[in-house]
């Protein structure tokens, strides 16, 4: 999708009045929180889950290279290929050169933010092949010719009603009493359309939530089945999955797999949990033919080493931006992306740029929350500071911030001054707080008084309160 | 006689070095003399030394990192001396307990004074009631509370538990928990004036729901969030009373509120 990270300010502007979209934004607030609190509950040993998580990706990422080389002698064992992609461009002319041997016309796809990130739709359609998303959320995103607006629920910022009018208007064919009113109807509608396309398509594109080094396994999670229909009808399955998706076994992709769904949707497992091992074998009674592995890089291994790499562990399950208040207020879209939130805050700026995304590790409160909520413990906060850290080094903080902040430290560092200072302007401020004590309009802080009182200081400090009140003892001790 | 026996007794007196932060200072001096209060009560000595100014969180969330650090080493300096550092505010102590040592990372000197340094700071609240094991305060307030849990203290610091039970030992106060009262009110430091559209949908939720709790009061351990909350609060025409709980915990309120008329 194209970046509109710099816009972040107007598609937050935008969003903010958009009355549809807070409406659908609540669902964000009123489903995932009380779910996944519920699941983590459920489960004793949820923490001590995460911790071990924690060091399983650690423990990864520390020797990538290793377990990437033995995850590619596997796969190819299976009788599997992967292919190498150190860019977007290169994983597109992958995918599209599998897909044109096949002499492919159709490809059906299972959800996928990788395959957002290289915009491969796009870049099918462009060369003559129609891409099916075949997932609910991204199907009806694709009909509209939107993005996805979160990392698992793509059409989050949708309520039914304008769904149940884009079927409506695309679905012609089929009979017009039908009833759309509720989810699982507008499923079955689309699974009835869905249906033909997966045996039309030639290849089937999946991402990959891991790659199990040991077996050379590509696992996806989905709770309606499409993904496995689209990897298993097809004559071909095309894997797209970025290099840090990597576990050792099949026991610590167990042990993910338990934090994986209850921190997105608040369920012990997704419905279908899939693992690929190779195209189909001789004794096989259905399969792929073909199966192929494209591992994009994308900017990753150049996280690797750095104060970002933490950053790695993540397994998108969206816990971060179901939590985030920024997020709640004006949906995944604003943040220009593909990937939204708290994470995209950190991500997006690995991938495309500090330069082009600097709002998004901005727009924080640091409350911390999805932090909290993370299941792979990834300090977000901390990194998005990182971000900060690095903006305010090559001078791209704006400079009026950047000088008030300057002369605020100056005085802090140097309290006689300081003291000095304040003894006149708190006075002045209270002053201009009058009898109501409220202050409508200050000049620097207009952000801040546009939709809120500036509550007026008492007037003297506390600390020559305090000196004075210490003098006054000495003065009766004497 | 009786002189030397106190001067004794003092000597066995925990030093608390105040660090009242700079919000406090500057906007609510009664915050800082009820933490003196509330401190004292608990059986310490308290200080407030006059060199100190601000912890360095502007500075440090916007990514200037040699300017906290030197506000670092000058308020390790003017706090080092003392058994324990409070201050009223979960996020000033956060940065000074959670956040100082990151910042001398491979320092060999300083980073061992910032940990040790660290290890003594203590929100107030959390200070009464998990270091001094403080039950109950001696203070009565006529009137219904909410309590607005600010992130910095909850998430950082584990604070939740501890001013709830407190206000409980309040004579006449009654707590009416608000919907999402561990969900931000979008005050963030810089955010809230840099990004003032996003922060004012998150502070309108919150008094949405403050309103909603029907209490008299609203009771935060920030003055940050509180100025925040406060503010939104004004400018809809709430007659909601703001305050620090500090404020209530140690019956001093008898000043003008924060925002809202006292009742
Ligand atoms: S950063 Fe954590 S909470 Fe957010 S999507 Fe990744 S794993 Fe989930």
């Amino acid at each position: 999708m194209k970046l509109t990270s710099p816009q972040f300010k107007e598609n937050s502007a935008r969003a903010l009045a958009d009355q549809q979209l807070q409406k659908a934004l609540l669902n964000v607030q009123k489903g995932f929180i009380g779910k996944r609190a519920a699941a983590a509950a459920d489960l004793p040993e949820f923490d001590a889950l995460r911790d071990n998580a924690r060091e399983i990706k650690n423990h990864v990422l520390g020797h990538l290279d290793l377990y990437l080389e033995a995850y590619e002698k596997k796969v190819t064992e299976a009788g599997g290929h992967v292919h190498w992609a150190e860019t977007a461009e290169e994983a597109r002319e992958i995918v599209l050169g599998i897909c044109r041997k096949r002499n492919a016309k159709t490809v059906t796809k299972g959800k996928s933010m990788i395959t957002e990130e290289i915009n491969l739709n796009e870049y099918l359609e462009e060369n003559g092949i129609v891409p099916v998303e075949t997932d609910l959320g991204e199907y009806i995103i694709q009909l509209r010719g939107e993005h996805p607006s979160h990392i698992i629920a793509p059409a989050v910022h949708l309520n039914k009603e304008q769904v149940e009018g884009d079927f409506r208007r695309v679905h012609t064919h089929l009979p017009q009493a039908r009833d759309l009113t509720e989810p699982t109807s507008l499923l079955s509608e689309a699974r009835e359309v869905l249906r033909k396309r997966y045996f039309e398509a030639d290849v089937g594109i999946t991402g990959a939530n891991f790659l199990i080094a040991e077996t050379g396994s590509s696992v996806i999670v989905t709770n309606e089945g499409n993904g496995d229909l689209t990897q298993s009808l097809g004559k071909c399955h095309i894997a797209v999955a970025s290099l840090e998706k990597i576990v050792p076994t099949l026991n610590d992709c167990a042990q993910i797999l338990r934090l994986l769904a209850r921190s997105a949707t608040g369920q012990d497992m997704s419905v279908y949990t899939t693992f690929s091992t190779g195209p189909r074998r001789p004794e096989d009674e259905d399969g792929p033919e073909e199966y192929h592995v494209v591992l994009l890089d994308n900017g990753r291994s150049a996280m690797l080493g750095t104060e970002f790499q933490e950053m790695l562990r993540c397994i998108r399950c969206g816990a971060c931006m179901n939590h985030c208040p920024v997020y709640h207020a004006v949906g995944g879209h604003a943040y220009g992306s593909v990937y939204p939130g708290p994470m995209g805050a950190v991500l997006t700026p690995s991938l495309n740029g500090i330069d082009k995304a600097g709002h998004l590790p901005n727009a924080s409160t640091f409350c911390g929350r999805c932090e909290s909520v993370c299941p792979m413990r990834i300090p977000l906060p901390k990194m998005m500071r990182n971000w900060r850290e690095r903006e305010f080094e090559r001078h791209l903080t704006p400079s009026a911030a950047r000088y008030g902040l300057g002369l605020w430290a100056f005085f802090a560092r140097r309290p006689k001054l300081y003291r000095f200072a304040v003894s006149f302007a708190m006075p002045a401020l209270s002053l201009l707080g009058g009898t109501g004590r409220r202050i409508r309009s200050l000049p620097l802080a207009g952000g801040w008084t546009k939709y809120r009182d500036f509550p007026a200081p008492e007037g003297r400090t506390f600390l020559q309160e305090w000196a004075q009140r210490e003098n006054r003892k000495q003065g009766a001790g004497r | 006689m009786a002189d030397t026996h106190d001067m004794q007794a003092d000597a066995r007196k925990p030093q608390v070095g105040l660090f009242a932060t700079c919000l406090v200072d500057l906007f609510r001096p009664t915050v800082g003399f009820s933490a003196v209060k509330l401190i004292e009560d608990a059986g310490c000595d308290v200080h407030v030394p006059m060199a100190q100014t601000c912890c360095g969180q502007p500075a440090y969330n916007s990514g200037d990192r040699a300017d906290t650090r030197a506000i670092a080493e000058q308020v390790i300096e003017t706090f080092e001396g003392f058994d324990y550092i409070v201050a009223p505010s979960g996020s000033c102590s956060s940065m000074l307990k959670k956040h100082y040592p990151g910042l001398f990372k491979g320092d060999a000197r300083w980073e061992a004074r910032a940990t040790a340094f660290s290890a003594k700071v203590f929100e107030l609240v959390s200070f009464l009631a998990d270091v001094m094991k403080v039950k109950a305060v001696d203070a009565a307030f006529d009137g219904s509370v909410t309590y607005h849990d600010s992130c910095s203290g909850l998430r950082e610091l584990g604070i939740s538990k501890q001013p709830r039970d407190l206000l409980k030992s309040v004579d006449g106060l009654a707590i009416k928990e608000m919907k999402d009262s561990d969900v931000c009110c979008g005050f963030g430091g810089t955010f809230c004036v840099k990004y003032s559209d996003i922060s004012n949908a998150i502070v309108s939720k919150k008094t949405t729901n403050i309103d909603a709790s029907g209490a008299d009061v609203l009771l935060a351990g920030d003055m940050g969030c509180l100025m925040n909350m406060a503010g939104k609060l004004k400018r809809e025409g709430s007659k909601i009373e703001v305050r620090h709980v500090a404020e209530v915990l140690a019956g001093m309120t008898d000043t003008k509120p924060i925002a809202g008329q006292a009742k």
